[in-house]
């Protein structure tokens, strides 16, 4: 990967953590549906970004949206799990003839119906941890399941709307 | 030998995924309790910062709201104060001094909040610097807010009232019965009120308001008013639903309370083995 690449890549995190800590974080639709948008920025790396990377990336930006948000290490954990799972979920999803090298897993490249197969079930994933976690101690678990399929809808509605509007073919931001 | 090490190898990616997520769900665990370390939340220096930042730029959207309330509780305490002022043709008696300096207030103001999750906090822009300290009480003009959860040298977070593990010592200012008041994490407009018995005679309608009894609120700052009240499914208390008074989204300013007796109340309560919670 040259470095310039490399540069976008880390502009695009930063970018995608002030978005979500400063703006997003206001924005509850209906009182139940989330837009934790940043989950996006893990689902576009590059797919030759292996586990490891994506773990690390994955804990360093769900830490700091834990501090904004007040809820040490919930995000963290749940980011973590789509973290762990994205390169193998890539593996079993690979189209015939593989994947092109710096590719990037976008809507754009990959065509619609693969992005919906791809990413929402991490969204459900990372959704059902969050709000699970977050309901801990608590009956709430049934009201949670509310939030979590109306975050998951919201999210992959905003990544698609994202996608169309900041990204090229092909190239990343 | 050489086998395990090429195994443990192999799943290097798991190892480091197992390794991180205990980590995660040990900050999960240590920022429960309800002190938690001051870095690793909202009230750190350099996140008050910029969440102060930000507040700059939005609070100028609810201004005109904001001044709505002050004037209305300037208005209130102007009332009171009437009520207080000396007739010319009366004597003034000064009262035990012990009586009167009990609590001390403080303003500040509100950079950041939430009301949706099931353990809600808030953040402000005042910290030990200005003497604010762990657990004092934390009210708007309209009714209870929380508690202050811990503190920077300018910044403090603060465990909302909506926060399912904050209990918050209340009684119904009508017959003075006490109780508890804790969010269930539906609404946030509602909480309940528990640890009212059933032979106790509650109308809708009936105001609620703090007891004074657990030392961090002064007595009667509003809660709510009941809306609702239902023989609870345990046999001796009743399922009580208040409204809020607080509207939790429209936060802007707060007020902080400290009870100078706070010490002496709580050693006197630890070694009598009593808790008002």
């Amino acid at each position: 990967m040259s470095s310039s690449r490399i540069l976008s890549l880390v502009g695009g995190g930063i970018l995608y953590f002030l978005f979500q800590v400063m703006i997003l974080k206001n924005l509850v639709l209906f009182g139940s549906a989330f837009c934790f948008l940043y989950m996006l920025f893990i689902l576009l790396l590059p797919v030759q970004i292996k586990t490891i990377p994506t773990l690390l990336i994955s804990f360093f930006l769900g830490l700091g949206v834990d501090l904004f948000y007040d809820t040490m290490g919930i995000h963290t954990a749940a980011l973590l799990a789509i973290g762990f799972i994205r390169y193998r979920w890539l593996q079993v999803l690979v189209p015939t003839g593989g994947y092109d090298d710096d590719l990037q897993p976008s809507m754009l490249n990959m065509g619609f119906g693969w992005f919906l197969s791809y990413s929402l079930p991490l969204i459900l994933i990372h959704h059902t941890l969050f709000f699970y976690i977050e309901s801990l101690g608590t009956d709430l678990f049934m009201s949670s399941v509310q939030k979590i399929i109306a975050s998951a809808i919201f999210v992959f509605i905003m990544s698609i709307i994202v996608q169309l509007l900041l990204y090229r073919r092909r190239r990343g931001i | 030998m050489q086998r395990i090490l090429l195994f443990l190898y192999k799943i290097r990616a798991f190892l480091l995924f197992v390794l991180l997520e205990v980590i995660a769900i040990w900050m999960i665990a240590s920022n429960n309790s309800q002190q938690g370390a001051a870095i690793f939340n909202s009230s750190n220096q350099f996140i008050g910062s910029m969440l102060g930042a930000q507040n700059d730029v939005v609070e100028y959207f609810s201004l005109s709201s904001v001044n709505k309330s002050l004037v209305d509780k300037n208005a209130e305490l102007l009332t009171e104060l009437e009520k207080l002022k000396q007739p010319v043709d009366s004597v003034f008696i000064e009262l035990d001094s012990l009586l009167s300096s009990t609590f001390q207030f403080k303003g500040a103001k509100v950079i950041n909040n939430s009301l949706r999750l099931t353990q809600n906090h808030l953040t402000i822009n005042k910290g030990s610097n200005h003497g604010i300290k762990q657990g004092m009480g934390v009210f708007n003009e309209e009714g209870v807010v929380g508690r202050v959860k811990s503190v920077s040298n300018n910044y403090a977070s603060i465990i909302s009232l909506l926060h399912t593990e904050l209990l918050i010592s209340s009684k119904i200012k009508s017959n003075d019965v006490f109780g508890s008041t804790k969010w269930d994490g539906n609404n946030p407009k509602m909480a309940k009120l528990l640890y009212v018995p059933r032979h106790v005679v509650v109308i809708v309608g009936d105001k609620v308001v703090t007891s004074g009894y657990n030392a961090v609120f002064p007595e009667g700052i509003p809660i709510g008013t009941v809306v609702e009240i239902k023989p609870g499914p345990e046999t001796n208390y009743l399922d009580i639903t208040i409204e809020l008074a607080t509207d939790f989204s429209k936060i802007s300013y707060v007020y902080l309370v400290e009870n100078f007796q706070q010490l002496e109340l709580d050693s006197l309560y630890q070694s009598t083995g009593l808790n008002y919670e």
